[in-house]
């Protein structure tokens, strides 16, 4: 099975990427090079799940597991095998209402020395290339793990190869750019803060591989700060 | 007395006679790349303290570039064909990506993407008259009326512009190129079609390279810093007279250049290479980026390596026809 997927992810999908996105990366060196590690991404496409596999060399491509929601991921059994064998997803149920627990599976994954890819934003974005407000699940799972390295990564210009809703994917110049590390602060208010700083930091630097946008008026307050400082889950099973 | 050429067979299949100059040219530039090689290697034990990196990734990139190119010359126009379409395909790709476009372009990006195969396909088929207004007349006509079929007005006139400079700059002059290896065999060529190619090659990157030297060793006195930060007058000029020097030396020996046609190339074509590398990067200026992409590692993006010769590929090809016209 990491057979199949290996040669897929090497043979198919890098290619894929290179000629769909030309798979530029900027600061290649702050990628986790060993697991236990979360990898925290803006979502604007399947691209971005199609990058963040490829960037990665050969020896820790095993290792690389985006979190998906099961409804969609594993939605049939085709899509499902694929989702599970060479994407590698660890399937998380959506909308559940149950908070901490629907994490269990990416903590498991975590423990076994993997590369979690989260997406905070929890779902694809309209590709305006901005940062929505992100959920707090990836601050409990940097709490359970503080060991394990949080990374930053702005990926520019993925939601225009494949927005949401689109067929065919149309060839454009993506960035992927990789920040430093970020720890876990003790304080999952601080935390988030933290994270959204540094993808802010990120996508600041990022080359303009976005569509041209009449000026908005502000938008809304996002709602980090408050989903951070909900009240706690119940303590999970693993701790 | 030698054979004029030499003749290979790859698989079965015979490549077309590479002319004795190629060989030698090729040869030549594989030693200048060692040479350059040598020095990435030694600078950091000569004068320690300043940082190489940048100098080595541009050798260690200029390897896989001489060897793509050497080997589509010596394999024959069709294998020259397929590498600058996919070349002009990359270009248009980062030059698309950056360009101002608003959301509902994305189907026009994708139906521009068609002016590759499709300028490509003129010259595979050997049809120049169709190649010259394909991209100048017909894109440039069809391009903004799908735009206004779609629908969306706003910076309508800067978005259709900024396609057709595209596909100019990527796709049209990048094509004259390949169109050099379509030269008819009657024509007197010294080193045959992949000849003429290898000189405007050699002499456009020849010209950024010692620009870049001279700037290096010499430079004082910036050029247009408000266009290009990093371009002094002692580059531009060392370039200038190099290359000059380079082209009449060598022009000669790969294209039917002799007396004042030799000597109109060599003062011209650097210039335009200098031409073309400040006005691609005033475009990249407008729009804010350094590089056009990182495919190169040392470079930067695909067209900022072929800036100059999106100037330098038409104005040899025009001055070769007009040479060959008033022979």
């Amino acid at each position: 099975m990491n057979v199949a997927r290996l040669t897929f992810l090497t043979l198919v999908a890098r290619p894929l990427a290179a000629f769909f996105t030309g798979a530029d990366v900027v600061g290649r060196e702050h990628l986790p090079k060993s697991g236990p590690a979360i990898v925290v991404a803006n979502h604007n496409s399947h691209v971005d799940t199609l990058l963040l596999l490829t960037i990665f060399p050969a020896r820790l491509m095993r290792r690389l597991r985006p979190v998906a929601a099961a409804d969609y991921f594993l939605r049939g059994p085709i899509i499902g095998w694929f989702s599970r064998s060479v994407i590698g997803i660890v399937p998380v149920a959506r909308g559940t209402g149950r908070g901490d627990d629907a994490l269990a599976p990416a903590r498991a994954a975590l423990a076994t020395g993997d590369i979690v890819i989260i997406f905070p934003e929890g779902t694809r974005g309209k590709g305006v290339d901005e940062l929505g407000p992100m959920k707090a699940g990836v601050a409990r799972l940097a709490a359970a793990f503080p060991e394990a390295p949080v990374t930053p990564i702005w990926i520019e210009g993925a939601g225009r190869v494949l927005p949401k809703g689109a067929f065919l994917p149309a060839p454009m110049n993506c960035t992927v750019l990789v920040g430093e590390a970020i720890g876990w602060s003790g304080d999952r208010a601080r935390f988030m803060e933290a994270l959204r700083g540094g993808l802010e930091e990120l996508r600041k630097n990022a080359p303009p591989q976005r569509w041209l946008s009449d000026p908005e008026p502000d938008p809304p307050p996002t709602s980090d700060a408050a989903a951070a400082s909900a009240p706690p889950p119940p303590p999970s099973a693993r701790s | 007395m030698p054979a004029a050429s030499v003749h290979l067979h790859l698989f079965g299949y015979a490549l077309p006679p590479i002319a004795w100059p190629l060989v030698w040219g090729l040869a030549g530039v594989l030693t200048v790349l060692t040479l350059g090689a040598l020095a990435a290697a030694l600078l950091p034990r000569l004068r320690p303290g300043r940082d190489y990196a940048n100098l080595r990734q541009r050798v260690n990139s200029w390897w896989v570039m001489v060897a793509l190119l050497s080997g589509a010359l010596l394999l024959g126009w069709q294998a020259v064909l397929v590498l600058f379409a996919a070349i002009s395909f990359m270009a248009l790709r980062e030059f698309l990506s950056l360009a101002p476009a608003r959301r509902e372009d994305r189907l026009i990006i994708l139906a521009s993407y068609l002016v590759v195969p499709i300028s490509y396909g003129w010259i595979a088929i050997n049809e120049y008259g169709i190649y010259l207004v394909f991209i100048p007349v017909w894109v440039f006509l069809i391009t903004p009326f799908l735009m206004a079929i779609i629908g969306q007005t706003k910076n309508y006139l800067q978005r259709a512009a900024g396609f057709h400079w595209g596909e100019v700059a990527c796709v049209y002059t990048i094509g004259f190129v390949v169109f050099l290896m379509r030269t008819p065999a009657n024509e007197p060529m010294p080193a045959g079609p992949a000849g003429l190619v290898f000189l405007l090659l050699v002499a456009t990157e020849a010209n950024d390279v010692a620009q870049y030297c001279w700037g290096k060793l010499v430079g004082r006195h910036k050029i247009k810093p408000t266009v290009s930060p990093n371009k002094t007058w002692e580059g531009f000029l060392g370039g200038w007279v190099t290359t000059s020097g380079l082209i009449w030396l060598i022009g000669p020996i790969f294209a039917p250049l002799a007396g004042l046609d030799l000597a109109i190339m060599a003062i011209v074509l650097p210039l335009a290479g200098f031409a073309g590398d400040v006005t691609l990067s005033a475009v990249k200026r407008d729009i804010g980026v350094k590089d056009s992409s990182q495919l190169i590692p040392g470079h930067g993006g695909i067209l900022d390596r072929i800036d100059s010769l999106t100037f330098t590929a038409p104005l040899y090809f025009h001055l070769m026809t007009f040479f060959a016209l008033h022979r």
